[in-house]
């Protein structure tokens, strides 16, 4: 830690650009390890990682023993969060449901960051013609919200966790793209992008090469802000029945398949997963403002 | 003045264009087969052919898209299958009701949201401004059906003070109405509460900052004056552009209230569509969401320049 402190000083003039660079790195983590929302973030989401890692080894009993002579019992020393609709411990599943989310949404963000990334490089870089097309498509694709957007690709194309993942990859790039196409607007009249164009250097390494490291920051907040958005989606496509499907331990589809039997009085079944759903959402969130907060200073 | 705002008319039907495309292409290309999609593997040939016919989906690309994008601008959109009515009278009665329910989150979160927001912004940093901001993102991070089965949960299971429905008995009065509306209301208040306050705390402690503000303050109005006329004008003004933009994220978030409270509006339309592959109601549906959401913004764009007398100035110089 103490030599945190020495490196956070301003780097000395001389020094070459990778030291600097590597003394603002530095500083970042530094800011980030002393940034509590950060932190209890960080903890909340790791914890949600090893259920999904471990899930059945960690779980009490079977996330998909059904046992219909015990449906529907309330929360008890037995099952914790008491049993569902076919009699599964509602403990289990929601320990072993943060699995699939924890695939399906970062895998969706990392699409469409990857696309996103490389829209926007290529609409800043160019300008002209190409920008003006690829962002009308952009502003026509932003004038449907996501979910609906989603119910629509995932009809015509079925679902499963892959067509979610594509189908939330492609709906996230164009607003991503427009975020990194501002950063590229700024970067490209740099010096030492001119300085490469006189090397006679390709536009692809130019992009890709040059500016890229450059624009990483905002890249990587986008990314973490978006990871948010995606436990959303993916977590309310799942309640709709069209994102992951049943038999699994999702807790979207937990909620969809127990909300119906609430007027009942069977609370369980649908409480326990969706304030797990809340308190992910709310984790992700968390960490991605203490990442927004130290690359943005 | 009329210039910006004709350039602004023009990119948005190039917008909707390009938008009634991608809907074409999502809800009639992808699927390939319409007819064997819609009645599924083991569906009878014939049964496929004769719905294909009905559906003219046998006939090119081209002309099935004008035909529909025709029926679309002249309201005759065709029969929906899950509803057995015109698509145009379901879309009608179902904005009608979304209208309703999306009112009177209207009415409560944005008098709720700006002054939550203006409150922080005045003491930027204290304990109160946390939990203003922290509650606000985490609100609006929240899934709306997490909402809506927790606001259930307490107001109609435990406490049972406000219906679990949304719909109200047929021929109800205006108050039983909105009694109904509450619970799925405050749904959307929740998610939309945090985003508005965030950019009304943002815009006006900016405006604080600001060298007129200053000056207001040194020339010794006092602070109550100073934020009237001289913060809040300035800090308002992109808070209400982000107001209309999140018409569009309000339908997106209709389709799960709509759906869990048992609503019949635009977003339970939609989603019924979807669910019965009821493809002539779900293409024109999402439409009809596409232009609502880019008429508010092209509205939106038109008050902020109509609001700022620096935009609306530098336009007409």
């Amino acid at each position: 830690m103490s030599t945190a402190s020495v490196d956070t000083g301003l780097p000395a003039p001389a020094a070459p650009a990778g030291d600097a660079e590597r003394a603002a790195q530095r500083e970042r983590f530094a800011l980030l390890r002393s940034s509590k929302t950060f932190l209890v973030g960080a903890g909340i989401l790791g914890i949600f990682v090893i259920c999904a890692i471990f899930g059945e080894a960690l779980a009490p009993d079977d996330p998909y023993a059904t046992n219909p002579l015990n449906d529907l019992a309330a929360p008890s020393s037995d099952h914790w969060f008491g049993t569902d609709r076919v009699g599964r411990d509602v403990f289990s599943r929601v320990i072993v449901g943060a699995r699939d989310i924890l695939v399906v949404a970062p895998a969706a963000t990392l699409l469409g960051t990857v696309i996103g990334t490389a829209l926007g490089l290529i609409t800043g870089y160019y300008r002209g013609a190409v920008d003006d097309v690829v962002s009308r498509v952009i502003d026509a694709f932003l004038a449907i919200p996501v979910v609906i957007l989603g119910i629509l690709a995932i009809t015509a194309l079925g679902p499963s966790n892959l067509t979610v993942i594509i189908v939330i990859g492609v709906v996230f790039a164009p607003v991503i793209a427009r975020t990194v196409r501002a950063a590229v607007l700024q970067e490209r009249e740099m010096e030492y992008v001119a300085a490469a164009q006189l090397r006679n250097e390709k536009a692809p390494y130019v992009m890709f090469a040059e500016i890229l490291p450059n624009v990483m920051g905002p890249v990587m907040v986008e990314f973490t802000v978006r990871l948010g958005y995606a436990v959303f989606t993916v977590a309310t496509l799942s309640f709709l029945g069209f994102g992951i499907q049943p038999p699994a331990p999702d807790w979207g589809v937990q909620v969809y398949e127990h909300y119906g039997l609430i007027s009942g009085g069977y609370w369980w079944p649908v409480l326990f997963p969706a304030l797990a759903i809340g308190i992910l959402v709310i984790a992700v969130n968390m960490i991605a403002d203490g990442i927004a907060k130290a690359f943005e200073r | 003045m009329a210039g910006f705002i004709g350039k602004r008319l023009v990119l948005s039907l190039i917008t909707l264009l390009l938008l009634s495309i991608i809907v074409f292409v999502g809800s009639q290309v992808l699927p390939g087969d319409v007819g064997r999609n819609i009645l599924g593997p083991f569906a009878d040939q014939q049964a496929v052919d004769a719905l294909n016919e009905q559906l003219g989906a046998n006939e090119s690309l081209i002309s099935q898209y004008l035909d529909w994008i025709g029926g679309v601008l002249t309201l005759d959109m065709g029969d929906s299958l899950a509803f057995r009515r015109p698509v145009q009278e379901v879309l009608g009665d179902a904005l009608v009701n979304s209208a309703k329910l999306a009112l009177l989150a209207f009415i409560i979160v944005v008098p709720l949201s700006i002054a939550g927001g203006v409150y922080a912004a005045l003491r930027e940093g204290s304990t109160r401004d946390r939990l203003i901001s922290l509650g606000g993102l985490s609100a609006t991070a929240v899934p709306d059906f997490v909402w809506a089965v927790l606001l259930i949960l307490v107001f109609s299971l435990v406490l049972g003070i406000l219906p679990a429905t949304a719909t109200a008995p047929p021929e109800s009065g205006f108050f039983t109405q909105v009694e109904y509306l509450i619970l799925p209301a405050f749904c959307l208040v929740f998610v939309l509460f945090g985003y508005i306050a965030r950019m009304a705390r943002a815009g006006t402690i900016e405006a604080l900052d600001a060298d007129y503000t200053r000056t207001a303050v040194i020339k010794g109005l006092p602070q109550r004056t100073v934020v009237r006329r001289h913060v809040l004008r300035n800090s308002l003004l992109p808070t209400i552009a982000v107001i209309a933009t999140q018409c569009g994220y309000l339908i997106g978030g209709l389709l799960v209230i709509e759906t869990i409270f048992n609503y019949q509006g635009i977003g339970q339309s939609l989603f019924r569509a979807a669910q019965e592959k009821d493809f002539p109601l779900l293409q024109s549906g999402v439409m009809i969401v596409g232009i609502v959401y880019l008429v508010a913004t092209l509205l939106a764009d038109i008050a902020y320049s109509v609001l700022n007398p620096r935009v609306r100035l530098a336009q007409e110089s």
